[in-house]
């Protein structure tokens, strides 16, 4: 139970069950979707952005708690920010969530919760395809991306 | 010498009338080990079966004392491989009750066998505008080869629809036959719902309209006795691995006749019997489709445990399995916002289901921590799952080894989710 706790931590599951950001945006002017063949998660994250910085972000879809609950804090966290600080986070999430980690959790602040992720590797995943699809849409990449 | 050499890979075959499963338990090595401090509960059956120690044994003293290749050597040991490799086929050929051996065709698994018949009988027989009717409960590996063949061929796939229980419609399954079905494919036992079809109602209302019949037997072959010509199937395909045997090897039965006319799958060695430059006749059955040298300790693993499973008795199997499933039908009804996907009436060893906002996904990591492993997910079954409007869901799936006490442990285990999620 007790490492079952490092992976659903309580804002983990807090979000899983009341995402925030969760809707369709009528201005965004990037979108993505993220698709994990593997067990059926499906996310379409929507993108305003303006001079290089990210104005507003949404996202739409289901998917397992980790999943959900990453897209909903990738959207609090990345909000207002410039897209090359959103990729150079993804990097540094990525690094937590793989167990690469140096100082990088403390850099993260609440995302850091997704740490317990990498004990467990099948759901590595979940955690990034979010990520992955915003990525995508901040590169103008209008296909679907799969974690496959 | 051959025979005597030969007997010694096959495990006594006296029925044991009493079932006992803690005996049959000490049978599978596996399931003595620990998986994060818990002991093993093994629910993922409909994906591959573990193994029983005869198998096991069977295929060690196949590489310890017999290993070489078949039919090519005037050498004891490829007499003796040769001998292991054909007398499987016989016991493949009597575990289905089919009329002859040179019908057993060793393939690859239920994937291959199905994309042999559509490759060669299929492009051999259907023709533009024909139809293939299939299910809505069908494995992908029982979709996309007709998908395949109805594209080169400018056929036509037609689809017979299921109910809310999960059990084919029969009246509109014979509403979709006509004069242009060529071919009904169908699972005998749904990998993700567990439904049984009216296999022998569906051959002969097919007959009728002159239509062939591919049975997909993959999840039949371990909870049912199957009778080839009982049924009067036109083919029948399965999966080793999932009755006990290793993975890579499979069957595909066919009635000699359609064999006969088929044309040869994969070209290569053993499936000849002479080659020019100008001109290759092909070996008789069943070598025909057997290209290459094949998966012979596969085969000699295949026969074992299919000698195993007709020690156990396969009605004794089945028995206790209807009991375990029954008993974790009722265990899991007993938990709150929990859904069964596929309550069909005549089902076997599936139990397919989702909880009310928990991801399956979730469930299954959770499963975990406790030493259960169950699949979740599509289950290759993407259009059934949206027939049902879920994206996946939780599967435990039986097998001859599990108990009540593991129906328990499943039912403790889906507390412990409900918790970590209340
Ligand atoms: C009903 C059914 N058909 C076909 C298959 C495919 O079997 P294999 O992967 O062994 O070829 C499976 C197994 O997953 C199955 O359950």
């Amino acid at each position: 139970m007790s490492e079952l706790r490092d992976l659903y931590q309580d804002i983990i599951l807090e979000h899983s069950k009341r995402p925030r950001n969760y809707r369709t945006l009528e201005v965004a002017n990037r979108k993505a979707e993220g698709f994990n063949p593997l067990c059926g998660d499906h996310f379409t994250i929507y993108v305003e952005v303006g001079d290089g910085q990210i104005r507003d972000i949404s996202f739409q879809g289901s998917g397992c708690a980790i999943s959900k609950a990453s897209a909903s804090m990738m959207t609090q966290a990345v909000k207002g920010k410039r897209t090359e600080e959103a990729e150079e986070l993804f990097q540094k999430f990525h690094h937590v969530v793989t167990g690469k980690n140096g100082t990088e959790s403390i850099e993260l602040g609440k995302l850091a919760a997704f740490a317990g992720v990498s004990e467990y590797p099948v759901r590595v995943k979940c955690a990034t395809l979010a990520w992955h699809a915003l990525r995508a849409a901040l590169r103008g990449d209008q296909h679907a991306v799969s974690t496959e | 010498m051959t025979t005597a050499a030969n007997t010694a890979f096959r495990p006594q075959t006296a029925t044991r009338t009493d079932f006992d499963v803690y005996k049959v338990r000490a049978d599978f090595p596996i399931l003595a080990r620990k998986i994060h401090g818990k002991p093993l509960v093994y629910l993922d059956n409909a994906a591959t079966t573990q193994k029983p120690q005869p198998v096991i044994d069977a295929m060690v003293r196949y590489y310890t004392a017999e290993n070489s290749n078949i039919h090519r050597g005037v050498h004891t040991l490829s007499e003796l491989a040769t001998e292991s490799y054909e007398q499987s086929r016989a016991t493949v050929q009597r575990f289905l009750n089919a009329a002859e051996a040179r019908e057993i065709v060793f393939v690859r698994g239920t994937t291959e066998g199905i994309n042999l018949v559509a490759q060669t009988w299929g492009r051999a027989n259907i023709g533009r505008g024909d139809e293939i009717l299939i299910s809505a409960m069908e494995h992908h590996s029982n979709i996309v080869p007709w998908q395949i063949l109805c594209e080169q061929q400018g056929a036509n796939l037609r689809v017979a629809p299921v109910n809310d229980a999960g059990e084919l419609l029969l009246g509109e399954f014979e509403k979709l036959l006509g004069a242009k079905t060529k071919l009904v494919a169908m699972a005998h036992v749904s990998n993700a719902l567990g439904t049984v079809n009216p296999v022998r109602k569906i051959v002969e209302a097919a007959h009728r309209f002159d239509a062939r019949v591919l049975l997909d037997g993959a999840q039949a072959i371990p909870h049912l006795a199957v009778d080839v010509r009982a049924i009067d199937c036109d083919f029948y395909v399965f999966s080793g691995h999932k009755v006990y045997a290793p993975t890579g090897i499979g069957i595909l039965y066919g009635k000699a006749e359609l064999l006969e006319a088929m044309p040869p799958y994969q070209g290569g060695g053993d499936m000849i019997s002479s080659v020019t430059f100008e001109k290759t006749l092909y070996n008789r059955l069943p070598h025909k489709f057997e290209a290459g040298t094949p998966h012979v300790s596969g085969t000699i693993g295949l026969g074992a445990a299919l000698e195993y499973v007709k020690s156990m008795g396969i009605e004794s199997i089945a028995r206790h399995e209807k009991q375990i499933l029954a008993y974790g039908t009722k265990r899991l009804r007993e938990i709150p916002g929990l859904r069964l996907i596929g309550t069909a009436r005549q089902k076997e060893g599936i139990l397919s289901f989702v909880l009310e906002g928990v991801h399956p996904h979730d469930v299954g990591t959770i499963l975990d921590q406790e030493g259960i492993a169950i699949r979740t997910g599509h289950h290759c079954a993407q259009p059934l799952m949206e027939r049902f409007g879920v994206p996946a869901t939780a599967r435990a799936s039986l097998a001859l080894y599990n108990t009540m006490e593991e129906m328990d442990a499943l039912a403790n285990g889906l507390q412990k989710v409900r918790e970590v999620f209340a």
